[in-house]
């Protein structure tokens, strides 16, 4: 297997389904088919690639597989691919994720359905590179390119307001990142080489870390998003098609939570302690805020994306607390994230589909006509609250109780913000499943179709097992994250002592 | 006649432009023309490979690597505007056999002003490239916008040849020399005599370049030219003039670079800023282009104002891709056309990508490129001129320029906002144009295709910048 470059593989085969697709004539009935069939067979296969490179991964070792290194722009900056413990799953997660989405997309999706499945097959190449650079040249050549089929996306097949969603996901990204450009420059600059992994073991001096934490902290914080920045996320959340949304807070979010955790702690350890108060204030204002608004939302997808800021808040608060236990927690949050909330887009997509409306008001009682639906939208919308036994509980534990350890009110304050969670999410809950359904555009409504079933179902079991046994996430990526911390803290303690007092440890 | 052969590349267009011009006036046809003008670039781009490096007149005219890397690009310019003129040459109703005469003289013009070492050699040149472009600008003289943009132009274009010839006086008063190596050798730092020379050198070059502040006559004369005149004015005056500003100030200013520096850096700066917030408000896509190439040239500018290898090579990169972009947008633009009426304005494209899918395609490429976003070409010129400016510690440029960019964003993607998000309103038939694809689909290629297979365009420049350090 060492020969073959299967990290490559997994980024272009989706690649080659768009050239693929572009030669499908798509103007009959049958063509229409196959191309639905062939987005479907490419994205599987991708999968299925990537759970064959999950069996060859080795578990024990904490440093980069599979690693690939060619010329590229020049000695410094090269196509270097590699994995590590962290960014395995994340790439799982998006291969997983990606067949639900083509599947979501068969009925809702009625014009230019070729165009559609060519944008989302180039966003899967595009977001898989992001987790598998190990240059930050190529790394921000993917985390950039992949706003060009989100914007096509959102603003071809969203919804009313989708012209100015599009722009303001576009342009607030784009101004985000060019900083990091600009630090990703300058690190070329002062080292020669943007070689991630020479990175991660170079000692750049404090002053220059807090200059280029803040430029990378800018990108993140927009992409993940965290208070005040995230004002794009509900807007391009509620004009997204169904799909759009899946992959937006399945993947999307996690770039920016992948980012913090490889370069934000393992490149500028010190700044990263510096700053930790500020990400912790950030966050739970984002928390709170966040699961406040939410309260007070009338149209679901909005409530799920303001709820998705409140979860990524619990992401960035796990990983700035420097234990293994936070990133840890942090990690699964993002993964039972990238399950929970992309399946509770692909609940109200069911029924958008249906009664083409989000209000939350026009729906009532549909547990009378749509029982299966309303099981598979509880799991979901207990694992978003975080209750014992799903996934979304272990991750918020782990990361309050590592928060805990540091400091009791920074962990009371995030506490609040599961209890708002149960609050917004129940209410979602009992005003559309429960009650009497009395609602005239209810009455023939049809429960869940076959390949609705086939598309929920598997993340309904995922939900409820990874909420009992986590144990197979934490073997893959606990060698990674202790190296890392190992890391961080010798950093931390060899370089500026002093720090560590001023800082949260 | 052994003294032409070092020159045989511009020695060959002047005989055969001299040669057409009588063969124009007994034959009528224009298309013939058109193709030997063609051949006679075609062959011209083979002389300049194949030219040896040395300097020629008593050192006032050099062929260096520099010299024949964007003699190369001067000459791919000028070919895509002939290309370009022959699709649209009936419907526009310019059916000159001139035209391509003028864009060969134009062409000898701006390859004496790359190779110009001598303040005369480089007055020439220039005068030799303006008086060209006026004529073309004024090309279709009876139409109002075309005559208004040529007097315009001339008009304005005179004044800062003016300007440029008195700063030449100066610098020639102050030193004492024409050659630019000879002035080298006499500068020095502080001088306020040479510096005002400097300064009105700068100034005129920047109206060429139509830099900010003297970019006035750019929108007015792109939207009153011929599209293919427009096409020609984006793509090879001002690869030229940017290879006359960075000869004239690295070879002879190199040393002093700190007195002119400052000079660029302000033009760059504007540039950049004022075509950001100017190009939102445009409606026409050919003024659009207008402001679009003033902000590019603020980038470019960026590399000259850095004044090491790394900011020549970055400069030399992005006139490449900027000239690709350009091409290939022309050409789109020459393409929108139903039953021989041209459309300008950019709700014209509403809904294209229903009628047109894969020339929609094409122009979302070029503009997500023409905006810097990754992995297209266009980012990685953005990318080097940084990589230049971070180097020469010019972070306030660097930052202005990313900024920019951003903002400029924002224009680039109104376009695609209308061609896909819009309803359809109209619907081309000039896609169906062969020569204008053969523009455009390689042009979309190259853009493409750089990030997959970068080194060659890199060591190109690299080449080119290595003439100078």
């Amino acid at each position: 297997m060492s020969t073959l470059p299967i990290l490559s593989i997994i980024i272009f085969l989706p690649f080659l389904g768009v050239l693929l697709l572009s030669i499908i004539n798509s103007s009959s009935e049958n063509g229409q088919r196959n191309l639905k069939q062939t987005a479907l067979w490419v994205t599987c296969l991708n999968f299925i690639v990537s759970i064959i490179l999950l069996i060859n991964f080795d578990k024990s070792n904490p440093d980069f597989q599979f690693v690939e290194k060619y010329y590229w722009l020049s000695s410094g900056i090269s196509y270097h691919l590699g994995i590590d413990g962290i960014s395995i799953l994340l790439i799982i997660l998006t291969t997983f994720l990606m067949p639900f989405c083509i599947l979501a997309s068969f009925e809702s999706i009625k014009t230019s359905l070729k165009e559609y499945l060519i944008a989302f097959l180039i966003l899967e190449t595009l977001m898989i590179g992001v987790f598998c650079s190990l240059d930050l040249v190529l790394f921000y050549l993917f985390f950039e390119g992949g706003l060009i089929p989100m914007f096509l996306i959102i603003g071809i097949w969203g919804g009313e307001r989708r012209v100015y969603s599009t722009f303001k996901f576009f342009l607030y990204t784009l101004a985000g990142s060019v900083l990091m450009l600009l630090a990703i420059i300058a690190i070329y600059m002062k080292t020669g080489t943007t070689d991630i992994t020479y990175l991660l073991n170079y000692d750049l001096e404090p002053s220059l870390q807090y200059i280029f934490w803040l430029a990378f902290f800018a990108s993140f914080a927009v992409k993940i998003p965290m208070w005040p920045v995230h004002t794009w996320l509900p807007d391009a959340h509620v004009e997204a098609p169904t799909a759009g949304s899946v992959i937006l807070a399945g993947v999307l979010l996690k770039m920016a939570g992948y980012g913090f955790i490889r370069f934000s702690l393992g490149m500028f350890p010190i700044a990263s302690s510096y700053f930790a108060p500020f990400i912790f204030t950030l966050s739970i204002i984002a928390i709170i805020y966040a699961s406040l608004v939410a309260l007070v939302q009338k149209d679901m997808k909005k409530l799920i994306a303001y709820s998705s800021v409140a979860h990524m808040g619990f992401v960035t608060l796990g990983i700035f607390t420097f234990s293994l236990q936070g990133i840890e927690g942090a990690m699964i949050q993002m993964i039972s994230h990238g399950i929970v909330s992309a399946a509770l887009f692909l609940c109200v997509g069911v029924v958008y589909d249906r009664i083409h409306t989000r209000e939350i008001d026009r729906y009532g009682g549909l547990v009378n006509r749509m029982p299966i639906y309303a099981f598979a939208f509880m799991v979901f919308i207990m694992g978003s609250i975080g209750l014992p036994g799903t996934s979304g509980f272990v991750g918020e534990f782990l990361v309050l109780m590592s928060l805990f350890s540091i400091n009791t009110y920074f962990a009371v304050f995030a506490t609040t913000g599961v209890v708002l969670a149960a609050a917004y999410s129940l209410w979602l809950y009992r005003k559309v499943i429960f009650g009497s359904l009395i609602k005239d555009d209810l009455q023939d409504i049809m429960d869940l179709t076959y390949r609705e079933m086939i598309i929920l179902f598997p993340l309904v079991f995922l939900t409820i097992f990874f909420g009992f046994y986590p144990q197979p996430l934490i073997d893959i990526m606990e060698p990674s994250t202790t190296q890392l911390i190992s890391n961080i803290a010798d950093d931390l303690t060899l370089v500026m002592p002093s720090t560590i007092e001023r800082g949260v440890y | 006649m052994s003294i032409f052969i070092p020159i045989i590349p511009e020695f060959f267009i002047f005989l055969s432009a001299v040669t057409l011009l009588v063969v124009g006036l007994f034959v009528k046809n224009i298309k013939l023309i058109i193709n030997l003008s063609i051949l006679a670039l075609l062959i011209a781009i083979v002389l300049v490979f194949i030219q040896s490096i040395q300097t020629v007149f008593n050192n006032s005219l050099v062929i260096d690597e520099f010299s024949k890397v964007i003699k190369l690009l001067i000459l791919m310019g000028s070919l895509s505007a002939i290309v370009m003129y022959h699709s649209s040459r009936k419907d526009l109703n310019i059916d000159l056999f001139e035209f391509p005469i003028l864009i060969l003289l134009a062409t000898i013009g701006m390859m004496i002003m790359v190779s110009a070492n001598d303040l005369i050699a480089i007055f020439i040149g220039l005068e030799l490239q303006s008086l060209t472009l006026y004529v073309l600008a004024a090309l279709n003289r009876n139409h109002l916008s075309s005559s208004e943009a040529g007097l315009k132009y001339f008009l304005l274009g005179a004044l800062s040849s003016g300007l440029l010839l008195f700063g030449l006086s100066y610098i020639y008063g102050f030193t004492g020399n024409t050659n630019l190596n000879l002035i080298s050798t006499t500068v020095t730092s502080g001088n306020i005599g040479l510096i005002i020379g400097i300064v009105f050198v700068c100034s005129g070059i920047a109206f060429k370049v139509s830099a900010v502040p003297f970019h006035m006559w750019t929108p007015d004369v792109y939207e009153g030219a011929p599209t293919p005149v427009t096409a020609f004015f984006a793509l090879a005056p001002k690869v030229a003039a940017l290879a006359l500003a960075v000869r004239f100030l690295v070879v002879g200013f190199g040393d002093i670079s700190f007195d002119w520096q400052q000079i660029i850096i302000f033009l760059s700066l504007a540039s950049m800023i004022f075509a950001a917030f100017a190009a939102i408000a445009q409606k026409n896509i050919k003024r659009l282009m207008a402001y679009s190439s003033i902000g590019h040239v603020g980038y470019a500018l960026i590399g000259l104002a850095c004044g090491t290898a790394q900011g020549i090579s970055s400069l030399i990169i992005y006139l490449t891709i900027y000239l690709a972009m350009n091409i290939g947008v022309f050409a789109f633009i020459l393409s929108m056309k139903n039953k021989g009426d041209y459309f300008e304005n950019i709700s014209d494209l509403a809904g294209l990508y229903k009628t047109h899918p894969y020339y929609s395609l094409l122009i979302t490429i070029f503009m997500f490129s023409l905006a810097g976003i990754p992995p297209l070409a266009g980012f990685f010129g953005k990318f080097y001129i940084f990589i230049a400016a971070i180097e020469s510690n010019l972070m306030l440029l660097a930052i202005v320029g990313i900024l920019a960019s951003v903002i400029s964003a924002f224009y680039y993607l109104r376009v695609i906002k209308v061609i896909y998000f819009d309803e359809n309103k109209n619907s081309f038939e000039g896609f169906n144009s062969r020569s204008l694809n053969i523009l455009i689909n390689p042009s979309a290629f190259l853009i493409l295709a750089f990030c997959v297979y970068p080194v060659p365009l890199i060591a190109i420049s690299n080449y080119a910048a290595s003439s100078f350090f």
